[in-house]
Protein backbone atom coordinates (compact mmCIF):
# COMPACT_ATOMS: atom_id res chain seq x y z
CA UNK A 1 0.00 0.00 0.00
CA UNK A 2 2.81 2.37 0.96
CA UNK A 3 5.12 1.72 -2.00
CA UNK A 4 1.68 2.13 -4.39
CA UNK A 5 1.32 5.53 -2.65
CA UNK A 6 4.95 6.56 -3.20
CA UNK A 7 5.19 5.37 -6.36
CA UNK A 8 1.97 7.42 -7.54
CA UNK A 9 3.42 10.67 -5.67
CA UNK A 10 6.75 10.17 -7.73
CA UNK A 11 5.16 9.71 -10.77
CA UNK A 12 3.27 13.13 -9.71
CA UNK A 13 5.93 15.06 -8.73
CA UNK A 14 8.11 14.57 -11.63
CA UNK A 15 6.10 16.01 -13.95
CA UNK A 16 6.61 19.37 -15.32
CA UNK A 17 2.86 20.22 -14.28
CA UNK A 18 3.50 19.49 -10.77
CA UNK A 19 7.00 21.44 -10.97
CA UNK A 20 5.11 24.42 -12.33
CA UNK A 21 2.28 24.25 -9.98
CA UNK A 22 5.08 23.48 -6.91
CA UNK A 23 6.86 26.74 -7.74
CA UNK A 24 3.57 28.51 -8.62
CA UNK A 25 2.35 27.87 -5.15
CA UNK A 26 5.12 28.59 -3.32
CA UNK A 27 5.19 32.25 -4.43
CA UNK A 28 1.50 33.24 -4.50
CA UNK A 29 1.49 31.40 -1.07
CA UNK A 30 4.08 33.99 0.12
CA UNK A 31 2.41 36.90 -1.60
CA UNK A 32 -1.30 36.37 -0.97
CA UNK A 33 -0.17 35.67 2.88
CA UNK A 34 1.90 39.02 2.82
CA UNK A 35 -0.68 41.57 1.97
CA UNK A 36 -2.92 39.67 4.28
CA UNK A 37 -2.23 40.89 7.08
CA UNK A 38 -2.49 44.14 5.76
CA UNK A 39 -6.27 43.68 4.17
CA UNK A 40 -7.10 41.85 7.38
CA UNK A 41 -5.81 43.99 10.18
CA UNK A 42 -7.56 47.25 7.67
CA UNK A 43 -10.62 45.51 7.56
CA UNK A 44 -10.46 45.63 3.86
CA UNK A 45 -11.51 41.54 3.27
CA UNK A 46 -14.42 42.66 0.53
CA UNK A 47 -11.41 44.30 -1.26
CA UNK A 48 -10.16 41.50 -1.90
CA UNK A 49 -13.17 39.75 -3.11
CA UNK A 50 -13.94 42.67 -4.69
CA UNK A 51 -10.75 42.98 -6.95
CA UNK A 52 -11.03 39.19 -7.65
CA UNK A 53 -14.60 40.04 -9.45
CA UNK A 54 -13.42 42.91 -10.90
CA UNK A 55 -10.48 40.63 -12.38
CA UNK A 56 -13.34 38.64 -14.21
CA UNK A 57 -14.15 41.46 -16.47
CA UNK A 58 -10.31 41.84 -17.63
CA UNK A 59 -10.00 38.29 -17.81
CA UNK A 60 -13.24 38.05 -19.87
CA UNK A 61 -12.02 40.65 -22.16
CA UNK A 62 -8.62 38.89 -23.06
CA UNK A 63 -10.28 35.84 -23.96
CA UNK A 64 -12.74 38.62 -25.87
CA UNK A 65 -9.86 39.58 -27.60
CA UNK A 66 -8.23 36.42 -28.19
CA UNK A 67 -4.88 36.88 -26.25
CA UNK A 68 -3.45 36.01 -22.76
CA UNK A 69 -6.22 36.62 -20.30
CA UNK A 70 -3.40 37.54 -17.86
CA UNK A 71 -2.25 40.44 -19.72
CA UNK A 72 -5.69 42.34 -20.01
CA UNK A 73 -6.94 41.40 -16.33
CA UNK A 74 -3.58 42.87 -14.76
CA UNK A 75 -4.07 46.35 -16.20
CA UNK A 76 -7.88 46.19 -15.76
CA UNK A 77 -7.95 45.40 -12.14
CA UNK A 78 -5.11 47.54 -11.19
CA UNK A 79 -6.98 50.56 -13.03
CA UNK A 80 -10.20 49.10 -10.86
CA UNK A 81 -7.87 49.15 -7.73
CA UNK A 82 -6.69 52.62 -8.54
CA UNK A 83 -10.45 53.93 -9.09
CA UNK A 84 -12.03 52.74 -5.78
CA UNK A 85 -8.87 54.52 -3.79
CA UNK A 86 -9.40 57.56 -5.75
CA UNK A 87 -12.83 57.48 -5.07
CA UNK A 88 -12.53 56.56 -1.48
CA UNK A 89 -10.34 59.66 -1.13
CA UNK A 90 -12.34 62.16 -3.00
CA UNK A 91 -15.78 61.02 -1.90
CA UNK A 92 -17.15 60.64 1.85
CA UNK A 93 -18.65 57.35 0.33
CA UNK A 94 -17.65 53.97 2.60
CA UNK A 95 -15.07 51.41 1.21
CA UNK A 96 -17.33 48.64 0.82
CA UNK A 97 -20.07 50.84 -1.39
CA UNK A 98 -17.47 51.69 -3.61
CA UNK A 99 -16.22 48.58 -4.00
CA UNK A 100 -19.74 47.02 -4.83
CA UNK A 101 -20.01 49.33 -7.00
CA UNK A 102 -16.55 48.31 -8.96
CA UNK A 103 -17.10 45.28 -8.88
CA UNK A 104 -20.66 44.44 -9.87
CA UNK A 105 -19.85 46.99 -13.14
CA UNK A 106 -17.19 44.88 -13.81
CA UNK A 107 -18.36 41.87 -13.66
CA UNK A 108 -21.58 42.50 -16.01
CA UNK A 109 -18.81 43.93 -17.95
CA UNK A 110 -17.25 40.16 -18.06
CA UNK A 111 -20.75 39.04 -18.56
CA UNK A 112 -21.09 40.74 -21.83
CA UNK A 113 -17.57 40.49 -23.10
CA UNK A 114 -18.33 36.46 -22.61
CA UNK A 115 -21.65 36.70 -24.39
CA UNK A 116 -20.30 38.32 -27.16
CA UNK A 117 -17.49 34.95 -27.49
CA UNK A 118 -19.51 31.70 -28.22
CA UNK A 119 -16.51 29.45 -27.53
CA UNK A 120 -15.52 30.39 -23.62
CA UNK A 121 -16.63 27.82 -21.74
CA UNK A 122 -13.59 26.19 -20.37
CA UNK A 123 -11.45 29.31 -19.93
CA UNK A 124 -13.86 30.84 -17.91
CA UNK A 125 -14.23 28.10 -15.68
CA UNK A 126 -10.64 27.93 -15.03
CA UNK A 127 -10.36 30.92 -13.88
CA UNK A 128 -13.82 31.08 -12.05
CA UNK A 129 -12.66 28.05 -9.88
CA UNK A 130 -9.10 28.31 -10.36
CA UNK A 131 -6.84 25.01 -11.88
CA UNK A 132 -3.39 23.89 -11.14
CA UNK A 133 -3.04 22.13 -14.25
CA UNK A 134 -3.16 25.05 -16.28
CA UNK A 135 -0.13 26.78 -15.08
CA UNK A 136 1.94 27.89 -18.04
CA UNK A 137 4.98 29.45 -18.56
CA UNK A 138 3.27 33.07 -18.40
CA UNK A 139 1.91 32.44 -15.25
CA UNK A 140 5.30 31.39 -13.59
CA UNK A 141 7.23 34.57 -15.18
CA UNK A 142 4.38 36.60 -13.74
CA UNK A 143 4.58 35.15 -10.15
CA UNK A 144 8.39 35.06 -10.05
CA UNK A 145 7.98 39.42 -10.92
CA UNK A 146 5.25 39.64 -8.72
CA UNK A 147 7.35 37.77 -5.77
CA UNK A 148 10.17 39.67 -6.42
CA UNK A 149 8.50 42.99 -6.27
CA UNK A 150 6.73 42.10 -3.00
CA UNK A 151 10.40 41.25 -1.51
CA UNK A 152 10.63 45.33 -2.83
CA UNK A 153 7.80 45.98 -1.61
CA UNK A 154 8.48 44.61 2.08
CA UNK A 155 11.86 46.24 2.66
CA UNK A 156 10.53 49.84 1.36
CA UNK A 157 6.82 49.55 2.72
CA UNK A 158 6.29 47.06 5.76
CA UNK A 159 7.02 49.70 8.22
CA UNK A 160 5.25 52.80 6.78
CA UNK A 161 2.23 50.35 6.08
CA UNK A 162 2.01 48.58 9.47
CA UNK A 163 2.18 52.25 11.27
CA UNK A 164 -0.18 53.50 9.02
CA UNK A 165 -2.17 50.41 9.36
CA UNK A 166 -2.22 50.77 13.31
CA UNK A 167 -2.91 54.75 13.33
CA UNK A 168 -3.90 56.67 10.06
CA UNK A 169 -3.49 59.74 12.03
CA UNK A 170 -0.52 59.28 13.65
CA UNK A 171 1.40 58.38 10.62
CA UNK A 172 0.62 61.73 9.00
CA UNK A 173 1.06 63.64 11.61
CA UNK A 174 4.77 61.87 10.88
CA UNK A 175 4.49 62.82 7.50
CA UNK A 176 4.15 59.41 6.05
CA UNK A 177 2.85 59.43 2.65
CA UNK A 178 -0.45 58.12 3.76
CA UNK A 179 -2.07 58.52 0.39
CA UNK A 180 0.50 57.08 -1.73
CA UNK A 181 1.00 54.42 0.24
CA UNK A 182 -2.53 53.53 0.20
CA UNK A 183 -2.63 53.77 -3.58
CA UNK A 184 1.17 51.10 -3.59
CA UNK A 185 -0.78 49.31 -1.40
CA UNK A 186 -4.10 48.39 -3.55
CA UNK A 187 -2.24 48.25 -6.68
CA UNK A 188 -0.28 45.59 -5.28
CA UNK A 189 -2.94 43.12 -4.18
CA UNK A 190 -4.99 44.04 -7.36
CA UNK A 191 -1.41 42.22 -9.28
CA UNK A 192 -1.48 39.52 -6.22
CA UNK A 193 -5.16 38.44 -7.08
CA UNK A 194 -4.69 38.49 -10.59
CA UNK A 195 -1.77 36.36 -11.07
CA UNK A 196 -3.31 33.78 -8.36
CA UNK A 197 -6.68 33.50 -9.74
CA UNK A 198 -5.16 31.03 -12.16
CA UNK A 199 -4.62 28.83 -9.23
CA UNK A 200 -6.73 29.67 -6.65
CA UNK A 201 -9.85 30.69 -8.66
CA UNK A 202 -12.28 34.10 -8.68
CA UNK A 203 -14.43 32.77 -6.08
CA UNK A 204 -11.99 31.77 -3.64
CA UNK A 205 -9.06 34.06 -3.51
CA UNK A 206 -10.40 36.56 -1.11
CA UNK A 207 -10.74 33.63 1.67
CA UNK A 208 -7.02 32.67 0.19
CA UNK A 209 -5.55 36.22 1.05
CA UNK A 210 -7.60 36.25 4.16
CA UNK A 211 -7.45 33.37 5.91
CA UNK A 212 -3.36 33.32 6.63
CA UNK A 213 -3.29 35.87 7.86
CA UNK A 214 -6.64 35.33 10.21
CA UNK A 215 -4.84 32.39 11.44
CA UNK A 216 -1.67 34.23 12.34
CA UNK A 217 -3.53 36.97 14.22
CA UNK A 218 -5.02 34.31 16.54
CA UNK A 219 -1.26 33.65 17.64
CA UNK A 220 0.47 36.41 17.39
CA UNK A 221 1.08 39.11 19.76
CA UNK A 222 3.48 41.95 17.44
CA UNK A 223 2.19 42.60 14.03
CA UNK A 224 6.39 41.32 12.64
CA UNK A 225 5.16 37.94 14.40
CA UNK A 226 1.72 38.41 12.29
CA UNK A 227 3.29 38.85 9.43
CA UNK A 228 6.39 36.01 9.38
CA UNK A 229 3.54 33.65 10.72
CA UNK A 230 1.14 34.85 7.87
CA UNK A 231 3.64 33.93 5.20
CA UNK A 232 5.10 30.80 6.59
CA UNK A 233 1.30 29.76 7.24
CA UNK A 234 0.08 30.66 3.62
CA UNK A 235 3.39 29.10 2.01
CA UNK A 236 2.91 25.28 4.14
CA UNK A 237 -1.00 25.90 3.69
CA UNK A 238 -0.78 26.30 0.09
CA UNK A 239 1.91 22.98 -0.51
CA UNK A 240 -0.08 20.87 1.76
CA UNK A 241 -3.43 21.46 0.21
CA UNK A 242 -1.18 21.19 -3.36
CA UNK A 243 -0.13 18.10 -2.70
CA UNK A 244 -3.62 16.90 -1.29
CA UNK A 245 -6.01 17.62 -4.37
CA UNK A 246 -3.28 16.15 -6.83
CA UNK A 247 -3.12 13.10 -4.81
CA UNK A 248 -7.40 13.07 -4.34
CA UNK A 249 -7.71 14.53 -7.67
CA UNK A 250 -9.65 17.83 -6.21
CA UNK A 251 -9.72 21.64 -7.38
CA UNK A 252 -6.29 23.04 -5.64
CA UNK A 253 -8.17 26.42 -4.94
CA UNK A 254 -10.78 24.48 -2.82
CA UNK A 255 -8.72 21.85 -1.08
CA UNK A 256 -6.29 24.97 0.01
CA UNK A 257 -8.66 26.86 1.53
CA UNK A 258 -10.45 24.46 2.93
CA UNK A 259 -7.30 23.02 4.83
CA UNK A 260 -6.62 26.70 6.01
CA UNK A 261 -10.51 27.14 7.11
CA UNK A 262 -10.06 23.74 9.21
CA UNK A 263 -6.56 24.93 10.07
CA UNK A 264 -8.23 28.20 11.23
CA UNK A 265 -11.20 26.64 13.52
CA UNK A 266 -8.59 24.34 15.15
CA UNK A 267 -6.38 27.22 16.09
CA UNK A 268 -9.92 29.19 17.39
CA UNK A 269 -11.08 26.29 19.32
CA UNK A 270 -7.59 25.03 21.39
CA UNK A 271 -7.14 29.01 21.84
CA UNK A 272 -10.44 29.25 23.48
CA UNK A 273 -9.55 26.34 25.65
CA UNK A 274 -6.31 26.78 26.65
CA UNK A 275 -7.62 30.62 27.35
CA UNK A 276 -10.49 29.00 29.73
CA UNK A 277 -7.60 26.65 30.85
CA UNK A 278 -5.41 29.87 32.08
CA UNK A 279 -7.89 31.59 33.44
CA UNK A 280 -9.29 28.73 36.13
CA UNK B 1 7.89 87.14 18.28
CA UNK B 2 11.43 86.04 19.51
CA UNK B 3 9.69 83.88 22.35
CA UNK B 4 7.11 82.34 20.34
CA UNK B 5 6.49 78.86 20.08
CA UNK B 6 3.90 79.08 17.49
CA UNK B 7 2.58 82.07 15.82
CA UNK B 8 -1.05 81.56 14.49
CA UNK B 9 -1.72 84.25 11.73
CA UNK B 10 -5.16 85.08 10.09
CA UNK B 11 -5.93 81.16 10.45
CA UNK B 12 -9.21 80.30 8.62
CA UNK B 13 -10.11 76.48 7.92
CA UNK B 14 -12.96 75.85 6.00
CA UNK B 15 -14.50 72.67 5.16
CA UNK B 16 -16.07 72.96 1.61
CA UNK B 17 -18.97 75.22 3.16
CA UNK B 18 -18.64 74.50 6.33
CA UNK B 19 -16.18 76.91 8.13
CA UNK B 20 -14.39 75.13 11.63
CA UNK B 21 -12.19 78.01 11.96
CA UNK B 22 -12.56 81.76 11.28
CA UNK B 23 -9.49 84.47 11.49
CA UNK B 24 -7.37 83.39 14.31
CA UNK B 25 -4.37 84.94 15.82
CA UNK B 26 -2.32 83.69 18.31
CA UNK B 27 1.18 83.99 19.59
CA UNK B 28 1.64 80.94 22.18
CA UNK B 29 4.92 81.62 24.21
CA UNK B 30 7.73 79.05 24.94
CA UNK B 31 7.17 77.01 27.95
CA UNK B 32 3.15 77.30 28.92
CA UNK B 33 0.76 75.25 29.67
CA UNK B 34 -1.98 75.99 27.54
CA UNK B 35 -5.80 75.04 28.25
CA UNK B 36 -8.35 75.00 24.85
CA UNK B 37 -11.84 75.11 25.99
CA UNK B 38 -15.07 75.50 23.94
CA UNK B 39 -17.98 73.21 23.12
CA UNK B 40 -18.03 70.32 20.52
CA UNK B 41 -17.86 71.45 17.16
CA UNK B 42 -15.27 74.82 18.50
CA UNK B 43 -13.23 73.63 16.52
CA UNK B 44 -10.34 72.63 19.09
CA UNK B 45 -9.18 69.48 17.65
CA UNK B 46 -9.19 71.25 14.22
CA UNK B 47 -6.68 73.97 15.70
CA UNK B 48 -4.41 71.43 16.85
CA UNK B 49 -4.37 68.95 13.49
CA UNK B 50 -3.67 72.42 11.54
CA UNK B 51 -1.09 72.89 13.88
CA UNK B 52 0.59 69.27 13.52
CA UNK B 53 0.05 69.82 9.52
CA UNK B 54 -2.68 67.05 9.21
CA UNK B 55 -5.51 69.78 8.01
CA UNK B 56 -4.06 72.22 5.33
CA UNK B 57 -5.77 75.47 6.30
CA UNK B 58 -7.94 77.68 3.65
CA UNK B 59 -6.48 80.72 4.85
CA UNK B 60 -3.33 82.29 6.99
CA UNK B 61 -0.40 80.49 8.16
CA UNK B 62 0.99 79.11 11.20
CA UNK B 63 4.84 79.30 11.84
CA UNK B 64 6.78 77.10 14.40
CA UNK B 65 9.63 78.67 15.99
CA UNK B 66 9.68 80.25 13.34
CA UNK B 67 9.30 77.51 10.80
CA UNK B 68 6.31 77.08 8.54
CA UNK B 69 4.02 74.09 10.16
CA UNK B 70 4.28 71.87 7.09
CA UNK B 71 8.09 72.10 6.80
CA UNK B 72 8.77 71.26 10.44
CA UNK B 73 10.63 67.91 11.57
CA UNK B 74 8.05 65.49 13.30
CA UNK B 75 10.57 65.16 15.96
CA UNK B 76 9.81 68.86 16.85
CA UNK B 77 6.21 67.89 18.29
CA UNK B 78 5.13 65.34 20.50
CA UNK B 79 1.21 64.41 20.39
CA UNK B 80 -1.03 62.61 22.28
CA UNK B 81 -4.06 61.88 19.86
CA UNK B 82 -7.98 60.90 21.22
CA UNK B 83 -8.14 57.30 22.04
CA UNK B 84 -10.65 56.63 19.46
CA UNK B 85 -8.05 56.61 16.81
CA UNK B 86 -6.26 53.98 18.51
CA UNK B 87 -7.38 50.03 17.06
CA UNK B 88 -7.00 47.98 19.69
CA UNK B 89 -7.21 45.08 17.83
CA UNK B 90 -3.49 45.78 16.19
CA UNK B 91 -1.46 43.39 17.51
CA UNK B 92 1.26 45.35 19.36
CA UNK B 93 2.45 45.44 22.69
CA UNK B 94 3.33 48.88 24.61
CA UNK B 95 6.96 48.92 24.44
CA UNK B 96 6.29 48.98 20.56
CA UNK B 97 3.56 51.90 20.88
CA UNK B 98 6.07 54.26 22.69
CA UNK B 99 9.01 53.16 19.98
CA UNK B 100 6.80 54.58 17.67
CA UNK B 101 7.73 58.15 19.07
CA UNK B 102 11.12 57.87 18.19
CA UNK B 103 11.49 56.22 14.85
CA UNK B 104 8.10 57.64 13.45
CA UNK B 105 7.47 54.07 11.76
CA UNK B 106 6.27 50.65 12.60
CA UNK B 107 9.75 48.65 13.94
CA UNK B 108 10.40 45.00 13.31
CA UNK B 109 12.62 45.10 16.34
CA UNK B 110 13.82 47.04 19.05
CA UNK B 111 17.48 48.67 18.35
CA UNK B 112 19.80 48.54 22.07
CA UNK B 113 20.10 52.86 21.79
CA UNK B 114 16.18 53.24 21.22
CA UNK B 115 15.63 50.27 24.47
CA UNK B 116 17.18 52.27 26.70
CA UNK B 117 15.72 56.01 25.66
CA UNK B 118 12.52 53.96 25.65
CA UNK B 119 12.69 52.12 29.31
CA UNK B 120 13.93 55.90 30.59
CA UNK B 121 10.64 57.54 29.80
CA UNK B 122 8.51 54.70 30.84
CA UNK B 123 10.49 54.45 34.15
CA UNK B 124 9.67 57.96 34.59
CA UNK B 125 6.13 57.46 33.75
CA UNK B 126 5.24 54.44 36.02
CA UNK B 127 4.64 52.32 33.21
CA UNK B 128 7.32 49.20 33.42
CA UNK B 129 4.69 46.92 34.56
CA UNK B 130 2.32 47.19 31.56
CA UNK B 131 4.86 47.88 28.89
CA UNK B 132 5.56 44.09 27.56
CA UNK B 133 1.40 43.90 27.58
CA UNK B 134 -0.44 43.62 24.42
CA UNK B 135 -2.47 46.95 23.54
CA UNK B 136 -6.31 45.44 23.96
CA UNK B 137 -5.53 43.79 27.41
CA UNK B 138 -4.22 47.41 28.91
CA UNK B 139 -6.58 50.01 30.38
CA UNK B 140 -7.83 53.78 29.40
CA UNK B 141 -5.51 54.87 31.93
CA UNK B 142 -2.50 52.67 30.84
CA UNK B 143 -2.89 53.20 27.35
CA UNK B 144 -2.98 56.50 28.00
CA UNK B 145 -0.14 56.85 29.69
CA UNK B 146 1.95 54.62 26.95
CA UNK B 147 1.05 57.71 24.14
CA UNK B 148 2.54 60.01 26.97
CA UNK B 149 5.35 58.01 27.14
CA UNK B 150 5.25 57.74 23.30
CA UNK B 151 4.59 61.86 22.74
CA UNK B 152 7.81 62.71 25.41
CA UNK B 153 9.96 59.66 24.67
CA UNK B 154 11.89 61.74 21.99
CA UNK B 155 11.75 65.12 23.99
CA UNK B 156 9.75 67.39 22.21
CA UNK B 157 9.89 71.35 21.75
CA UNK B 158 6.22 70.75 21.82
CA UNK B 159 3.52 68.52 22.96
CA UNK B 160 -0.02 68.30 21.86
CA UNK B 161 -2.71 66.64 23.83
CA UNK B 162 -6.50 65.86 21.99
CA UNK B 163 -8.33 65.26 24.95
CA UNK B 164 -6.24 63.18 27.03
CA UNK B 165 -8.32 62.35 29.97
CA UNK B 166 -11.18 60.94 27.40
CA UNK B 167 -11.97 57.51 29.36
CA UNK B 168 -9.63 58.04 32.22
CA UNK B 169 -10.78 58.20 36.15
CA UNK B 170 -9.97 61.34 38.12
CA UNK B 171 -6.97 59.84 40.05
CA UNK B 172 -5.25 59.30 36.86
CA UNK B 173 -6.34 62.30 35.17
CA UNK B 174 -4.60 63.70 37.91
CA UNK B 175 -1.57 62.12 37.32
CA UNK B 176 -1.46 62.50 33.91
CA UNK B 177 -1.73 66.20 34.27
CA UNK B 178 0.39 66.52 36.98
CA UNK B 179 3.39 64.31 35.18
CA UNK B 180 3.01 66.77 31.86
CA UNK B 181 3.46 69.93 33.92
CA UNK B 182 6.21 68.63 35.58
CA UNK B 183 7.84 67.80 32.12
CA UNK B 184 6.75 71.55 30.88
CA UNK B 185 8.65 73.23 34.00
CA UNK B 186 11.70 71.23 33.63
CA UNK B 187 12.05 71.03 30.05
CA UNK B 188 10.70 74.54 29.02
CA UNK B 189 8.53 72.82 26.69
CA UNK B 190 5.35 74.47 25.58
CA UNK B 191 1.99 72.40 25.66
CA UNK B 192 -1.29 72.99 24.25
CA UNK B 193 -4.16 70.65 25.46
CA UNK B 194 -7.86 70.60 24.42
CA UNK B 195 -9.80 69.64 27.12
CA UNK B 196 -13.42 69.69 28.31
CA UNK B 197 -12.73 69.00 31.81
CA UNK B 198 -12.78 73.52 32.48
CA UNK B 199 -12.05 72.11 36.13
CA UNK B 200 -8.92 70.23 35.16
CA UNK B 201 -7.71 72.94 32.99
CA UNK B 202 -7.95 75.60 35.52
CA UNK B 203 -5.57 73.35 38.21
CA UNK B 204 -3.07 72.47 35.93
CA UNK B 205 -2.34 75.04 33.38
CA UNK B 206 -1.33 78.85 32.93
CA UNK B 207 -2.75 80.22 29.99
CA UNK B 208 -7.03 79.32 28.41
CA UNK B 209 -7.63 79.71 25.16
CA UNK B 210 -11.47 80.11 24.70
CA UNK B 211 -12.73 78.84 21.34
CA UNK B 212 -15.66 79.23 19.59
CA UNK B 213 -14.89 78.72 15.75
CA UNK B 214 -13.36 82.41 16.53
CA UNK B 215 -10.91 82.68 19.34
CA UNK B 216 -13.11 84.57 22.25
CA UNK B 217 -9.98 84.48 24.58
CA UNK B 218 -6.36 84.14 25.65
CA UNK B 219 -4.75 84.77 28.34
CA UNK B 220 -4.30 84.30 32.55
CA UNK B 221 -6.55 81.60 33.63
CA UNK B 222 -7.72 83.64 36.07
CA UNK B 223 -9.38 86.17 33.68
CA UNK B 224 -10.99 83.56 31.38
CA UNK B 225 -14.02 82.68 33.27
CA UNK B 226 -15.95 85.64 33.10
CA UNK B 227 -19.46 86.03 32.28
CA UNK B 228 -18.53 87.80 28.86
CA UNK B 229 -16.33 85.03 27.68
CA UNK B 230 -18.55 82.33 28.53
CA UNK B 231 -21.37 83.85 26.98
CA UNK B 232 -19.54 84.46 23.68
CA UNK B 233 -17.85 81.09 23.50
CA UNK B 234 -21.55 78.91 24.44
CA UNK B 235 -22.94 81.39 22.40
CA UNK B 236 -25.07 78.85 20.01
CA UNK B 237 -26.60 76.75 23.27
CA UNK B 238 -29.83 77.70 24.01
CA UNK B 239 -29.91 78.85 27.51
CA UNK B 240 -26.65 80.68 27.87
CA UNK B 241 -27.24 81.78 31.38
CA UNK B 242 -27.62 77.75 33.14
CA UNK B 243 -24.33 76.96 31.39
CA UNK B 244 -22.92 79.70 32.01
CA UNK B 245 -24.05 79.41 35.96
CA UNK B 246 -23.32 75.74 35.56
CA UNK B 247 -19.67 76.32 34.54
CA UNK B 248 -18.99 79.55 37.18
CA UNK B 249 -19.82 76.66 39.93
CA UNK B 250 -17.45 73.88 38.59
CA UNK B 251 -14.97 76.76 37.92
Amino acid sequence: MLYLIYTKMFEIITQTFFINAFLVTILIGFVASYYGVFIVQRQMSFLGSGLAHSAFGGVALGILLGTQPLLVAVPFTILIALLIAYFKEKTSLSNDTLIGIFFSTAVALGIIFLSLKSSYTTDAFTYLFGSILSVNSTDIIASIILFIFTIIIYFAFWSRWAYSTFDVELATVDKLPVKFDNYILSVAVALTIVISIKVIGIILISAYIVLPASIARLISKTFYQMTIASIIIGILTGLIGLFISIFVDLPSGAVIVLLQSIIFLSVFIFKNKFSQLENQ
Amino acid sequence: MENSAIEITNLTVKFNHFVALENINLSIPKGKFIAILGPNGSGKSTLLRTILGVITPTGGNITIFGTKNSNIKPEMIGYVPQMKTLDKFFPAIGLELVLSGIVHKWSKKLKLENKNKVMEIIEQLGATSFVNKPLNQLSGGQLQRLYLARALVHKPQIILLDEPATGVDFVCETNLNSIINSYSTLHSTTVLMVTHDWTSAYHHTEDIILLNKNLVFYGDKNEAFTDENLKHTFSHYGDKHNVVFNLHQNV
